[in-house]
């Protein structure tokens, strides 16, 4: 038997696809709201050199760093529930994705804030402003120019690496493919057009990013 | 921790504006500057010069409170800037002390140091608007006048990128002489420019220097802009004053061997 490709197949399965895509978004969306949020938290508290509490971060940076998604994602998904924690796949999902991500931001704030020239410190030190406003006004806004195209790559790359929460059963891109495939018998065309959805969407933000990084590299 | 004042070894005048008592600073096992007396008059313009790695721009940034000496004392302007007085007793202090005498010091770095992503203008109203507390429109003329003066009326809204060096300087110096200070430092401002720059920034330098009420103390390699500006010269060498005295006879009939020797160096490039 030989395969033929069936284009009206493929296309029939676009429309369900596209409920899949909805979940991908919002994951990624709010995964990396997440992700950008607690990794200013992790980079500042390692900064601030507070005992105790900046190790423990780092630890817990490493830690998350250092282990795969998908067992996170079982541990919030299957295990954390018999605790009597238990959430939504869609919301363990964007939890998941945001804590991992979040090691990785913190490390890009943490490069980011340290690439500041010590000449910015000084140069505010000896004017006399105010901790928070070198911070506010002085320090993040210079860190952010290095961080947000590096943090844009990290979104695409969540955008993709989404397609993992297919296995704690959130029907996003790839859960509704297999689906599709499952019912059908035929996996080829819906995978195929979740890839390109997915390559549709990821090609041009990378991109952009590429854009932002020339940018933030000629400042 | 509780430290003996022993400020009665050395008659301090009462009326410096900057008092350094025996202040040492050690970076490791390196003493950059050796118990070093120094005291710097109201109004009074102060050229420090010396070798590289002389310890001369240690000394600035020990006024400006940026390192903290490993030893001895500073004030300015009646404030001490790492010490409280108790009892007649100085008591070490930290960082919120420091910047309450740092207000009185203004500073211009080498490498200009202006916020890259703000414009000319903006670099002068932030400290007006964050650290003076001033009005937007109060703050926006004043950094005007400021810039204008600098002879940079027609760039208010470049940034630090747009700028030639020689700019970029003018635009640090009228940050910092925004804020009015008691004591202005300058920390070799001409090193880091194209030789054809460096004249633009030491003439806004003079005109300060013969115009304004300002202290100053001035690194420099600028020999003759020292003899111009300055009313007393300071030759550092090895963390510690060679020779120190009025320009005329430091810079044209230096009395040590040692600055005789720097000087024809210096000349002779």
């Amino acid at each position: 038997m030989t395969f033929q490709w069936d284009w009206g197949f493929a296309l029939q399965t676009l429309p369900t696809l596209f409920r899949g895509l909805v979940f991908t978004l919002e994951a990624t969306f709010f995964g990396s709201l997440l992700a950008f949020a607690l990794g200013i938290v992790w980079a500042l508290a390692r900064l601030a050199e507070v005992p105790v509490v900046s190790q423990v971060i780092r630890l817990w940076v490493e830690f998350v760093r250092g282990t795969p998604l998908l067992i996170q994602l079982y541990f919030l998904f299957f295990i954390f529930p018999s605790y009597g924690v238990t959430l939504p796949a869609l919301e363990t999902g964007i939890i998941g994705l945001g804590i991992y991500y979040s090691s990785y931001a913190s490390e890009v704030y943490r490069t980011g804030i340290e690439a500041v020239p010590r000449g910015q410190w000084e140069a505010s030190l000896a004017l006399g402003l105010p901790l928070r406003r070198v911070w506010g006004r002085i320090v993040l806004p210079q860190a952010m120019r290095f961080a947000i195209p590096v943090l844009g790559n990290y979104v695409i790359s969540m955008f993709k690496e989404s397609a993992i929460l297919s296995t704690i059963s959130v029907l996003e891109l790839i859960g509704q493919a297999n689906i599709i495939g499952a019912e059908t018998a035929r996996y080829v065309e819906p995978l195929t057009m979740a890839a390109l959805i997915f390559l549709v969407i990821s090609y041009p933000a990378a991109r952009f990013v590429r854009l932002l990084e020339a940018r933030a590299g000629a400042a | 921790m509780p430290r003996e004042d022993r400020s009665g070894s050395v008659a301090m005048p009462e009326d410096a504006l900057l008092g350094m008592r025996d202040v040492t600073m050690r970076f490791g096992s390196r003493v950059v500057v050796d118990s070093l007396d120094l005291a710097v008059k109201p109004r009074e313009k102060l050229a420090i010069i010396g070798p590289s790695g002389s310890g001369k721009t240690t000394i600035l940034r020990l006024a400006m409170g940026l390192e903290r000496p490993s030893a001895g004392w500073i004030r300015i302007d009646g404030q001490y800037l790492w010490h409280t007085e108790r009892n007649g007793a100085l008591i070490a202090a930290g960082e919120r002390q420091a910047r309450r005498a740092r207000r009185a010091v203004g500073m211009v770095f080498q490498q200009f140091n202006l916020f890259p992503h703000m414009t000319a203008l903006q670099n002068v109203t932030e400290p007006l608007i964050h650290v003076l507390a001033l009005k937007r429109s109060e703050a926006h003329d004043r950094a005007s006048d400021l810039l204008t003066r600098v002879g940079l009326a027609t760039h208010f809204d470049h940034r630090p990128a747009q700028l030639s060096g020689g700019q970029q300087q003018r635009v640090a110096i009228a940050r910092s002489l925004a804020l009015r200070p008691k004591l202005m430092l300058f920390d070799e401002v001409t090193s880091a420019l194209d030789p054809e720059l460096v004249g633009e920034v030491l003439n806004v330098i003079r005109d300060l220097a013969h115009t304004t009420s300002m202290a100053m103390m001035i690194v420099t390699h600028e020999i003759s802009f020292a003899a111009d500006i300055a009313d007393r010269v300071l030759m550092f060498d090895h963390g510690r004053i060679v020779e120190e005295g009025d320009p005329q006879v430091v810079l044209r009939q230096p009395q040590s061997p040692r600055t005789q020797q720097f000087l024809k160096a210096i000349l002779e490039r």
